[in-house]
């Protein structure tokens, strides 16, 4: 271990700490029993859509775009995910098929 | 307890995508903990206290002579900032669910936040107990693989390259679940095209809070509409 147990054990609880604050902010300006906002409600369903479009995009961000193999590999992984599911709508068939392929991908092919 | 023993059984199809992604991602998690010298238990220690995944990605990097703990809160808040806003979908689901709401809250990642958003609670199970069941079944699909990679290291007993896709394919499923309904897919579109522009301007490192704030600004500028359509 490149630190002691103490400092250790300070490290991880200070980095759960902060994560958790991050999550805890909005129940604890909007506490049990406090109206909701009509606008913050209205965000609250709206978000959800948006921040799973965003998510897409941050898996795929460190895809190299501009270098060899330019993104071939998650592109043609992700486009496979997306037609099983149009075909057959079962989430572990796309993801399993998929995640398979781009395995596959780039161990062997690129 | 009956109610509960029905509502893990219910739950549990509803996160086999998680389990896939996150014990491969808690494999790697705990394989590069224990690169650094640490015991598959510290693995499951931080997985059990932390629970995040690219926060504790990050979190190994912290565990060198001298790091100032200034450093690791303020890297830490940027890596998981985006979480402030998970909140906001679920007050009211988790404002009902008493004590249990603590715990709620500490498991809100990205995946878990994406399953209680879309899935549709079944008839015959109560609802507060079957988010709580998806919940602790995420959380217990990471802390597993975060020991299994401690106890493994680097000797994985195949040549696993590549199977962080699956967290990808994930949210490529849920997405793809949410455009199926109509009035999801302008915010979809919205969310994905802020983030790939601020990728463009700001780089991977940093474009996640920009891309929120850029988001929420267009869903107030589109509330009139928006609005509308939801109530169609």
């Amino acid at each position: 271990m490149p630190v002691s147990v103490g400092v250790s054990l300070a490290i991880i609880l200070t980095v759960a700490v902060t994560t958790f604050a991050t999550r805890a902010l909005p129940f604890l300006v909007f506490p049990k029993g406090k109206a909701i906002p009509k606008t913050i409600e209205y965000l609250g369903s709206v978000l959800t859509p948006a921040v799973i479009g965003m998510l897409v995009v941050y898996c795929l961000k460190d895809t190299p775009v501009m270098t060899a193999p330019h993104g071939l590999p998650e592109l043609i992984a992700a486009g496979t995910v997306v037609a099983l599911h149009l075909w057959k709508r079962n989430n572990l068939l796309s993801i399993g098929g998929g995640t398979i392929l781009y395995m596959v991908l780039v161990q062997t092919v690129f | 307890m009956h109610g509960y023993k029905n509502a893990f059984k219910k739950a549990f199809p509803y996160t086999i995508p998680v389990l896939t992604g996150y014990l491969f991602i808690g494999i790697a998690f705990g394989v590069m903990y224990a690169e650094k010298g640490y015991s598959a238990w510290w693995a499951v220690l931080m997985s059990l206290l932390v629970y995040a995944g690219s926060g504790q990605y990050l979190a190994v990097r912290f565990f060198v002579p001298g790091i100032s703990f200034f450093q690791v809160i303020f890297m830490t808040l940027m890596v998981n900032i985006r979480h402030v806003f998970y909140g906001l979908s679920l007050l009211g689901k988790f404002n009902r669910m008493g004590k249990k709401r603590w715990y709620m809250i500490f498991g809100l990642t990205d995946e878990t936040y994406s399953l209680l958003c879309t899935t549709k609670v079944p008839e015959e199970v109560d609802e507060e107990k079957f988010l709580f069941a998806i919940a602790i079944l995420d959380q217990s699909y990471w802390v597993i693989g975060s020991f299994i990679g401690g106890v493994l290291k680097s000797v994985l007993p195949f040549n696993a390259e590549g199977i962080e896709f699956a967290m990808t394919a994930l949210f490529i499923v849920i997405f793809l679940e949410q455009w199926m309904e109509k009035k999801n897919r302008i915010p979809a579109l919205i969310g994905v095209v802020s983030a790939v522009v601020c990728l463009q301007i700001f780089g991977s490192g940093s474009f996640v809070l920009p891309t929120m704030i850029v988001c929420i600004g267009i869903l107030f500028l589109l509330r009139k509409r928006l609005e509308v359509e939801t109530c169609r």
